[in-house]
């Protein structure tokens, strides 16, 4: 086993505090319309072992905008089908000559195995329940843009965290930035042990007390599915935890609204709310792109 | 040390001798004759020649170590470990006998399978006693001819790996056991309660988006099996127990003297949930790495008695297997070669449990388990199985020069207080360091 090459990006929680940073100045220097060529050369694999719309498209994009050369290889139409192992994929990609995979995998820790076994930077596009970094920190970047800084907001986190990579990024990167977060949901969805992952993380099974007061209000997504599966009903989890204009006028009057996508309205919010003033859901969206160039810039070494 | 290995006769000298079946805790010589003890005797006592001496001053002299739980992967898993490569590993951790589990392919579950290991073809190293099926290929439906495996030589049943969930057949199969007298070894685990589950749930399990396993799914099952066995008069032998509550129901039924016993494997007791930190597939078993709190409990079933007998669940997979996704990865940990290590540095050394004790564990503790008589003692006309072993000697195990086919070892570069000198066999030495 190797350590990871430098670079790599696996999770947030690995990440120091002052790299989070770096990665956010860096980001706001980066127009995806200037001419950049920082990766002019550079080949870049987007490993897809999942169905991705915004987290693929925003790293293909990000990785062509700074002049990489991009190849996209996913489950289907490649030797992945024929039973090929993840790490032999991955020997496989570096052979051909890629300068950075970027992974995205129904597992957790996939990134980590195969950072383990390369010679070139890994970056985590989400794996399994694991993390979503890239998410994390263009919600950070998100954030920045309406509120001086993290230190400080509260925070609520409403919805399926269980099952969701992108809370635990979050969750990492808004406590290492001084942020205190009020987690909600059904304690199937919101265990209690989601508050051991990082310090200032407190539960409730109350909507209102998640919101009143807050400076960010974050939705998760809430799948139909996962709820049956857990015998939980729909109806339930709407009259409980749906996220109303009454419920967000609990927060505080320029409380923001994000939600990493895909939204499913009327499940975790009325219908409407995506497109109310207070709502940043597509403007998380946009953000993702410069934040993924300053991603790619700091794997090839270009940080500067 | 020994000047002929091959010989009729060897003399042990110098050494300290606990036998714990005999309360045998002093400096002795030991006479082995024609594959049996014969003699043991105060230092410098014992009469006439034999046709080897074997030096044993500063080295503990103990019966031959039994382990309970191994898989030797054969028939079907060679590429991961054979009778021949898995005894070896066992004949360097100390172990002068194994009993290997049925859960190969195919599952021996048949007299023909059973014969075929115990053939001498298979080159074993140590005595193998088989482990067989309790039900038709461990399906957990229809139960096997327990009477005809145990006469083909297979000295208990089990479906290790997968647990006997069906109430009736597990019934059954305790009912058989209490007419024939055999053991029946179960693997607890609510498997309904751990689909998907690839470590226990915690702290650990939720940081790394892990799917966990609670303690109930074990302790659950094993709670059922004690009230079968109370019910029954069965012999139920509880495998690698990992959860603290699993082993209050184990001392409860044995205060209750139900004929309930119970293993504990050396990486349950020393290691936690939290050792896996990144996705280190080496620390993948199951029953999986509980939390401290399990850990210490065992620890004290230890000390207290609770605990029949240290098994390793020896459980060989090859490299490319454990460089997986950790969802992927098989379960499971070489274990032969640490085990009297890791034994003796965190039970002896850092808790103070008595090394006459932790000899028990490994000797007439597990002889007890499956009615392997004639071993764990080096009582006069017992087999002449024996181990020696340095307990201060400190070392470092490599995982790369393993005698095992498979170095999935979480302890690779671990330093070790305590060291296996030499494995005897029927008399003969068949591993000396």
């Amino acid at each position: 086993m190797k350590t990871p090459a430098r670079g790599s990006l696996l999770s947030i929680e690995h990440l120091p505090t002052r790299e989070i940073d770096a990665l956010l100045k860096l980001a706001r220097g980066m127009k995806p319309a200037g001419p950049r060529p920082l990766l002019r050369g550079k080949r870049v694999a987007l490993l897809f072992y999942e169905t991705s719309t915004r987290t693929r498209a925003s790293f293909e994009v990000a990785a062509k905008s700074l002049g990489a050369i991009t190849t996209l290889i996913q489950t289907s139409g490649s030797s992945i089908e024929k039973g090929e192992s993840l790490l032999d994929t991955g020997f496989t990609l570096a052979a051909i000559g890629a300068d950075v995979i970027i992974l995205r995998h129904p597992n957790s820790g996939a990134p980590n195995l195969l950072a383990q076994h390369l010679d070139i930077p890994v970056i985590n596009a989400g794996d399994g329940m694991h993390e979503h970094p890239s998410q994390a920190l263009l919600d950070a970047y998100t954030i920045l843009r309406h509120k001086k800084k993290i230190d400080g907001l509260q925070v609520a986190i409403i919805g399926d965290i269980f099952h969701s990579r992108v809370a635990r990024s979050n969750i990492h990167l808004l406590s290492k930035l001084g942020a205190k977060m009020t987690l909600c949901g059904p304690p199937e969805l919101a265990p209690e042990l989601a508050t051991t992952l990082a310090p200032r993380v407190q539960i409730t099974r109350h909507v209102e007390d998640a919101v009143r007061g807050a400076d960010v209000v974050m939705l998760l997504r809430v799948q139909k599915e996962r709820l049956a599966g857990l015998k939980l009903h729909a109806f339930d989890y709407i009259a409980r935890y749906q996220m109303t204009p009454a419920r967000l006028k609990l927060a505080k009057r320029d409380a923001i609204l994000m939600h990493p996508g895909p939204a499913i309205r009327g499940m975790e919010l009325e219908g409407d709310l995506a497109d109310a003033p207070q709502s940043v859901i597509r403007e998380e969206v946009q953000n993702g792109v410069p934040v993924r160039m300053a991603i790619l810039a700091r794997a090839v070494g270009k940080a500067r | 040390m020994a000047e002929k290995s091959k010989s009729n006769s060897l003399l042990i000298k110098g050494g300290h001798i606990i036998d714990p079946a005999q309360k045998f805790d002093a400096p002795m010589d030991v006479l082995l004759r024609d594959g049996r003890v014969a003699e043991v005797a105060e230092p410098g006592k014992i009469r006439g020649g034999a046709d080897a001496k074997f030096d044993a001053r500063g080295l503990i002299v103990a019966p031959g170590f039994i382990d309970l739980h191994v898989h030797l992967r054969e028939p079907g898993q060679s590429y991961k470990e054979t009778v021949e490569t898995g005894t070896a590993a066992a004949a360097a951790g100390g172990f002068t006998s194994v009993c290997c589990m049925p859960n190969t392919n195919p599952v021996i579950d048949s007299v023909e399978w059973v014969t075929w290991l115990l053939h001498p073809d298979r080159g074993a190293v140590v005595n193998v006693f088989p482990v067989a099926a309790a039900t038709l290929a461990s399906r957990g439906a229809t139960l096997t001819d327990f009477r005809a495996l145990h006469r083909a030589g297979a000295v208990a049943v089990t479906d290790d790996g997968k647990p006997v969930l069906d109430d009736k057949v597990m019934r059954d199969a305790l009912r058989l056991s209490s007419d024939l007298n055999i053991t029946i070894v179960q693997h607890a685990e609510d498997t309904r309660a751990t689909e998907g589950c690839p470590m226990h749930e915690g702290p650990t399990s939720f940081r790394l988006g892990l799917r966990g396993s609670k303690a109930s799914a074990e302790a659950d099952v094993v709670d059922r099996d004690v009230q079968l066995a109370q019910a029954s008069g069965g012999r139920l032998h509880v495998a690698h127990l990992s959860a603290a509550d699993s082993l209050t129901a184990v001392r409860r039924a044995k205060r209750a003297k139900a004929r309930v016993t119970c293993e504990v494997t050396p990486h349950h007791f020393t290691l936690t949930d939290a050792d896996i930190r990144d996705y280190d597939t080496r620390y993948k078993m199951n029953p999986p790495l509980r939390s401290a709190a399990d850990a210490e409990a065992l620890i004290a079933g230890i000390a207290d008695g609770t605990v029949d007998a240290i098994a390793t669940d020896h459980a060989p997979h090859a490299a490319y297997e454990k460089n997986q996704e950790f969802d992927r990865a098989p379960f499971g940990i070489t274990g032969s070669e640490t085990a009297l290590g890791l034994a003796i540095t965190k039970l002896h050394k850092e808790r103070g449990i008595p090394l006459s004790r932790i000899v028990e564990l490994f000797t007439s503790g597990a002889a007890r388990v499956f009615d392997l008589h004639g071993r764990g003692t080096l009582a006069k006309g017992a087999h002449a199985d024996v181990t020696i072993f340095d307990p201060k000697k400190r070392w470092t195990y490599e995982a790369a020069k393993s005698l095992s086919k498979s170095h999935n070892s979480p302890f690779d570069g671990w330093s070790f207080t305590g060291k296996v000198m030499a494995t005897i066999v029927s008399g003969r030495i068949v591993y000396e360091v």
